[in-house]
């Protein structure tokens, strides 16, 4: 797991020492903290990408901000779900305070069975954690997409 | 010890009257001895964020399913499961959820398959008692474990498997009650939902495309019967004296369809395909009909 991005170990870790249930709490509370839209998506949902692999209605929006003195792209994510539905909200917290601010590089670095690893299979369900694999990957789509252009 | 069923003259119109309950009696009803009042959404975190003051949680996923096999829990598991969330086989349960109560009537139908006695729906679900304004909380109630009886699951008369369902084409009606572009073949899920997986897309040859909205009022409440009764009877010629087969693509949505032919029209042989599409679309050799209309077993 060395090679993952810190805030992402963290949260791993932060999983692995909880019981089932307080795995659960925590993915709620992951869901309770999850930014709002900035007003230019808020206002122009047309502008976020639907992530119909989730169980519940998720649209996402990934901005990449050149860091002037590394030269690096730096990535920004904008996460949309309604409040009737924590457990896609959750997912995309988690998203959010693991991978946002980081450089596209240590972005597409993360390997797909992320979501394996924060210890909710059983208490969610694999098909419910579906959604959050779908999440990231379209997340990399974006970003490959934007350094292509 | 079972409570008195609502007496609301609007339940009075259905066939099962005591099936369903009101926001209202429920609120009335909240903490009385011998209710037991379970949430069970499509979202396994929806509880938490709050519910209705003293209910109890039950998922779909990780309680009801048998946590191997494709099936729900057996006896033993539906006890235990029962035990801990304070219900006894006297006790009355009323189940609400999200989304028009599609998880709900799931959970009453596996309730079913069990013969608990004395389960309700809430019409309207989880949204109308929101919309009301009613109370809602983040606290779990503190629940007193009882002694649920193990009682053998009795499938044969709520539950339909992949061979009975072959063998009735051309002459049990099915009704698929997903939505249009799974029926005709266009997509294998719900427009904006997972892909649970099926192979092919379409229907059960002869099937009638009745989504399974039709049933419900915009306010998530069950329609009225005489408009139930044009959509099923009349719409989709059905009798209520004859077998039914209802599926969707995991059983979810057509355990809403189920309740309302078998409780609310009281077409009394209306049995649930669960293993639907996600089975029937992945099966070798089945035959399957594509496109808008029903197609008859030797059209495939």
């Amino acid at each position: 797991m060395t090679d993952l991005p810190p805030a992402l170990t963290g949260i791993i870790e932060d999983f692995g020492a909880l019981t089932e249930r307080e795995r659960l709490e925590l993915l709620l509370e992951f869901s309770e903290n999850l930014p709002d839209l900035p007003p230019r998506y808020a206002e122009h949902p047309e502008l976020l990408e639907p992530v119909p692999e989730c169980q519940s209605p998720l649209f996402l929006a990934v901005e990449l901000a050149d860091a002037a003195p590394t030269g690096q792209s730096l990535v920004h994510l904008f996460f949309s779900a309604p409040p009737e539905a924590p457990t896609t909200r959750g997912f995309a917290g988690i998203l959010h305070e693991a991978l946002d601010g980081l450089s596209a590089a240590e972005v597409l670095a993360v390997p797909p069975d992320v979501p394996d690893l924060l210890g909710l299979a059983h208490a969610v369900s694999p098909l419910r954690l579906r959604g959050m694999s779908a999440m990231l990957s379209r997340v990399k789509r974006q970003i490959e997409k934007a350094l292509a252009a | 010890m079972t409570r008195p069923a609502d007496p609301n003259p609007r339940l009075a119109q259905y066939a099962h009257p005591e099936r369903l309950v009101t926001t209202g009696w429920l609120a009335e009803n909240l903490g009385r001895d011998g209710l037991v009042v379970v949430e069970s959404d499509e979202d396994i975190l929806l509880y938490a964020t709050g519910h209705i003051p003293g209910a109890v949680h039950i998922d779909w996923h990780t309680e009801l399913n048998h946590p191997v096999v494709r099936d729900y829990v057996d006896g033993t598991g539906f006890a235990a499961l029962c035990g801990a969330k304070g219900i006894s086989r006297d006790t009355t349960v009323v189940i609400y959820g999200d989304k028009s109560n599609w998880w709900a009537s799931y959970a009453l139908w596996v309730f079913t398959l069990f013969g608990h006695p004395d389960i309700r729906l809430l019409d309207g679900g989880r949204d109308l008692w929101i919309a009301e304004g009613r109370e809602t909380t983040r606290e779990e109630p503190t629940v007193a474990p009882s002694v649920y009886p193990v009682v053998i699951r009795d499938d044969g008369p709520h539950r339909v498997f992949r061979d009975e369902v072959r063998a009735a084409i051309g002459h049990i009606p099915i009704i698929d009650v997903r939505s249009p572009v799974e029926y005709t073949g266009e997509r294998t899920h719900m427009p904006d939902y997972p892909d649970e997986g099926a192979l092919r897309g379409g229907h059960i040859p002869t099937a009638a495309a009745v989504p399974w909205s039709r049933a419900a009022a915009p306010d998530g409440t069950f329609k009225s019967r005489s408009e139930l009764e044009e959509i099923y009877l009349a719409g989709a010629g059905l009798s209520t004296d004859r077998d039914v087969i209802t599926y969707c693509r995991i059983g979810e949505r057509s355990s809403h369809t189920w309740f309302a032919l078998r409780f609310l029209l009281g077409v009394s042989k209306t049995r649930n395909y669960d293993g639907s599409w996600t089975e029937w679309g992945s099966l070798v050799g089945v035959p399957i009909v594509k496109g808008d209309q029903p197609g008859s077993i030797g059209a495939a």
